[in-house]
């Protein structure tokens, strides 16, 4: 049956605080998710008061302020900061989202902060996003044809056909829709969850690709597929303000009308 | 620990090529639901009264039986369809699975059949 409680290993203890210094002027509480697999202890939530004079106005300038200047072990993944990596995907008071863009100031009271849900924690904040990265590969997210490439020129694409995939390709998996998806949690191993599933879309809407029917054939599944109840957190939760779940309704439909 | 490749983990078993049918079906058995669902209501309210004999003759009639035969038999299958994503939803392992399945499709044919029988009981005037 479906685990509704977290393994006794996985509860969560409370962890230190790390008071701000004295005489620290506009200080901001955050509350983040410990855990060190090779300590052998459970997970802990531990408390530190920054000063928010002494960074950026962003989460992800607070974490790393944090490591740099009080706990150097917090870990946690980042690399462009502008949004455009998908490296910071995390849980903020409750929401996946990218640390990068989400600034302290639409939050509200102590920040919360937690690894992206129902993952395997590699450390502290940083998931294993393993299966998730072969769930993609395993929609092939490559063009693939049988027309050979004109010998002298690109394969062309009127700008309307271009268009069609403007916003599935802007997909920066970054995790954050897949994740949020309770028939995710359940079934991450035999349902591929929004993220792959809209990547698979962005190749069947493709004009240039020739493998449509194949791509179709591989979805048309109970699980691959129809897991998704339309809940739409992963449109709800996506930074980049793509719509996986109407991507997935679209390969729904394009199934149904292949029939008749 | 499995030393499986995770790209071989995900593809698994390979796509079972079936689910729109089920899905289709949901969906029709859905948009039956709307019409006759409301009939049934509408119905029942706008007898003059709810006691036995007026119930009865109104099962009676033609129409209110054969209605009443479509909406056991769209009500348990859309509920089939329903109650099996369920199940496949929260039950993991593959004995429980199958035996969950194979218990909720028969208690459905036995609901639907059940519920068919006794309309055209109460409507050919077997028991009153």
């Amino acid at each position: 049956m479906t685990e509704f409680r977290l393994p006794p290993n996985s509860r969560i203890r409370k962890g230190v605080t790390h008071k701000a210094p004295a005489g620290a002027g506009d200080v901001r509480t955050f509350r983040i998710y410990r855990f060190d697999p090779t300590s052998g202890e459970n997970p802990r939530v531990d408390t530190f008061e920054l000063d928010l004079k002494s960074c950026g106005p962003m989460v992800l300038d607070a974490l790393i302020q944090i490591k740099g200047a009080i706990d150097s072990s917090l870990t946690f993944r980042r690399s462009c900061r502008e949004g455009i990596c998908g490296s910071c995907a995390m849980n903020i008071d409750g929401v996946n989202r990218l640390a990068c863009t989400t600034s302290m100031l639409d939050l509200k009271g102590a920040i919360k902060i937690y690894p992206l849900p129902h993952m395997p924690v590699v450390k502290d904040l940083v998931p294993d996003l393993t299966n998730f990265y072969a769930q993609y590969a395993s929609v092939k997210p490559w063009l693939q044809t049988r027309t050979p490439a004109p010998p002298d020129s690109e394969r062309l694409q009127s700008k309307e056909d271009q268009e069609k995939i403007d916003r599935p390709a802007a997909c920066i998996l970054c995790a954050c829709c897949s994740t949020a998806c309770p028939s995710y949690w359940w079934n991450s191993d035999r349902f591929l969850g929004p993220a792959a599933l809209l990547a698979a879309y962005r190749w069947i809407i493709d004009s240039r690709d020739e493998a449509t029917g194949e791509r179709l054939d591989e979805l048309e599944d109970p699980f691959r597929l129809y897991r998704c109840h339309t809940i739409m957190n992963c449109t709800d939760v996506c930074p980049k303000d793509l719509n996986p779940a109407k991507a997935i309704a679209e390969i729904k439909k394009m199934l149904v009308e292949r029939q008749s | 620990m499995s030393l499986r490749s995770p790209l071989g983990r995900a593809l698994g078993t390979g796509s079972a090529k079936e689910g729109v049918h089920h899905w289709w079906m949901q969906r029709l058995t859905s948009i039956a639901l709307v019409p006759l669902s409301i009939w049934f209501v509408v119905s029942l309210l706008s007898l003059p009264s709810l006691d036995h004999a007026t119930v009865v003759a109104w099962m009676g009639q033609s129409w209110t039986a054969l209605l009443l035969i479509l909406f056991v038999l769209v009500a348990t299958w859309h509920s089939q369809l329903g109650v099996r994503v369920v199940a496949e939803d929260y039950i993991h392992g593959a004995g429980a699975k199958t035996l969950t399945l194979v218990v909720l499709t028969f208690v459905h044919a036995l609901v639907a059949a059940a519920g068919v029988f006794a309309v055209l009981k109460v409507a050919c005037g077997g028991a009153a």
